[in-house]
């Protein structure tokens, strides 16, 4: 156990393994894991902003869906509004085409009762003269009494 | 066994060592006459597996530090990472200047030491039962059970100290620092043979208490070992050994540990400018 050159080796070994370890491990490790850190901070930090972005989405995509949820809804009032509007049009047209009908009908009715009338009035003279010339047995002078027959007629 | 016990212990505590003997001769020791060879000889076996052990060292983490990706880490590279994250956090937190060789120093010191370390987990008489039948003589494998090492260690850990604290404070500022505390500057003198003391304490405690809890716990080993003599006190005896080789794991972490950190507060220590009394 006496102190011998081996004290001074060693001091010479030790300086050589320090240097190797200084120069050709250390800086590649610590690199590796400064890197890495930083990947993984990195990585996170993404994961995170992802995560952020995806609930904006959500929400962006709760707002277009309550947009168009409205927007159907809006088309479909509207649409009900029309169909509501196009049947009380419909059911004013055909009001309105029975009303003309029903009057085109009473108009004829009337103008075929007037005639009828008319005609009725015609053969009433007629029938009247001829029966007053049957009781009278004369002949009745149509000029002369024409006016008096018209009157009759037009109280028939 | 054939060997006495005092022999025995004196086996395994005696290191392989080549030099130079009295009479001039280059060989293994021990020296024909006996006496211990000068400071011209080397223990080889302590250099031997303290530079086995700092290469394998060098060849794993070398061999992480070029796979190293920033991508998903394999198996070796992420234990070599929890070991990197952990020194740079423990040197982080102590030494606050910035200085890019701290942190690679104390990792080497850390595992280097912590391997040396680990060969204490070796039983005792394994590898140099195998040299002895290979023709050598002596092999003791736990490189910091010799002084050498560990010293050695030191002495490149104090040579840091005294550069970085005339580097920073310059020579008049480092003296100034060892004469004019902790009393008044008329009491330099003693101030300076204290500051001295403090100074020169800082590496023979670093590799002093390294050497004497792992030669403590080497021995210990050896003595356990030396119950493998009969049948029961045999088996009480490897009871003990296992008890002791799990409480030696914490130890030799501990004192990788310790080596290591301190070696970061000295050179803290040496950055730091004191304030003035």
């Amino acid at each position: 156990m006496d102190i011998n050159m081996t004290l001074l080796g060693q001091t010479v070994t030790f300086i050589v393994f320090v240097w190797f370890c200084y120069k050709f491990i250390w800086p590649f490790l610590i690199e590796a894991m400064r890197e890495r850190q930083k990947t993984i901070a990195e990585g996170l930090a993404a994961g995170e902003e992802a995560e952020r972005s995806r609930e904006s989405a959500r929400e962006e995509v709760a707002d277009r869906l309550k947009e168009a949820q409205a927007e159907a809804q809006r088309i479909v009032d509207q649409a009900r509004s029309q169909a509501a509007q196009m049947i009380e049009q419909a059911r004013q047209d055909a009001r309105d085409e029975g009303d003309r009908l029903k009057e085109a009908a009473n108009a004829e009715i009337e103008q075929e009762f007037n005639r009828a009338r008319e005609s009725l009035r015609g053969e009433v003279a007629t029938l009247a003269v001829q029966g007053a010339e049957r009781i009278l047995e004369a002949d009745i002078d149509r000029d002369r009494h024409g006016e008096l027959l018209n009157r009759l007629a037009a109280e028939l | 066994m054939a060997e006495s016990s005092a022999e025995y212990i004196q086996h395994h505590l005696t290191n392989l060592t080549y030099g130079q003997c009295s009479d001039g001769a280059w060989q293994f020791a021990p020296c024909a006459d006996g006496a211990s060879m000068s400071f011209l000889s080397i223990n080889v076996d302590s250099m031997g597996w303290s530079i086995g052990l700092g290469v394998l060292f060098c060849l794993i983490f070398r061999k992480a530090a070029k796979h190293a990706t920033a991508g998903v880490p394999g198996s070796l590279q992420n234990a070599v990472e929890m070991l990197v994250e952990f020194i740079d956090d423990t040197c982080r937190s102590i030494f606050t200047h910035s200085n890019a060789i701290i942190a690679p120093l104390a990792l080497t010191i850390f595992v280097w030491v912590f391997l040396m370390n680990l060969m204490d987990l070796v039983p005792v008489d394994w590898i140099p039962e195998l040299a002895m039948a290979l023709g050598v003589p002596y092999m003791k494998i736990v490189p910091t059970t010799d002084p050498n090492v560990t010293m050695g260690m030191a002495l490149a850990v104090f040579a840091l100290i005294l550069f970085y604290s005339i580097r920073q404070k310059g020579a008049g500022g480092f003296l100034g620092e060892l004469a004019f505390h902790p009393f008044p500057k008329v009491l330099a003198p003693v101030n300076f043979i204290l500051e001295s003391v403090t100074l020169l304490a800082k590496p023979l405690s670093l590799g002093l208490r390294l050497f004497g809890n792992l030669y403590a716990g080497e021995m210990i080993f050896i003595l356990i070992a030396l119950m493998y003599a009969g049948w029961a006190i045999g088996i009480f005896g490897g009871i003990l050994q296992w008890a002791w080789a799990v409480f030696h794991v914490l130890i030799i972490i501990l004192q990788a540990f310790i080596f290591a950190v301190l070696t970061v507060v000295y050179l803290a220590q040496a950055y730091d400018v004191e304030e003035e009394h």
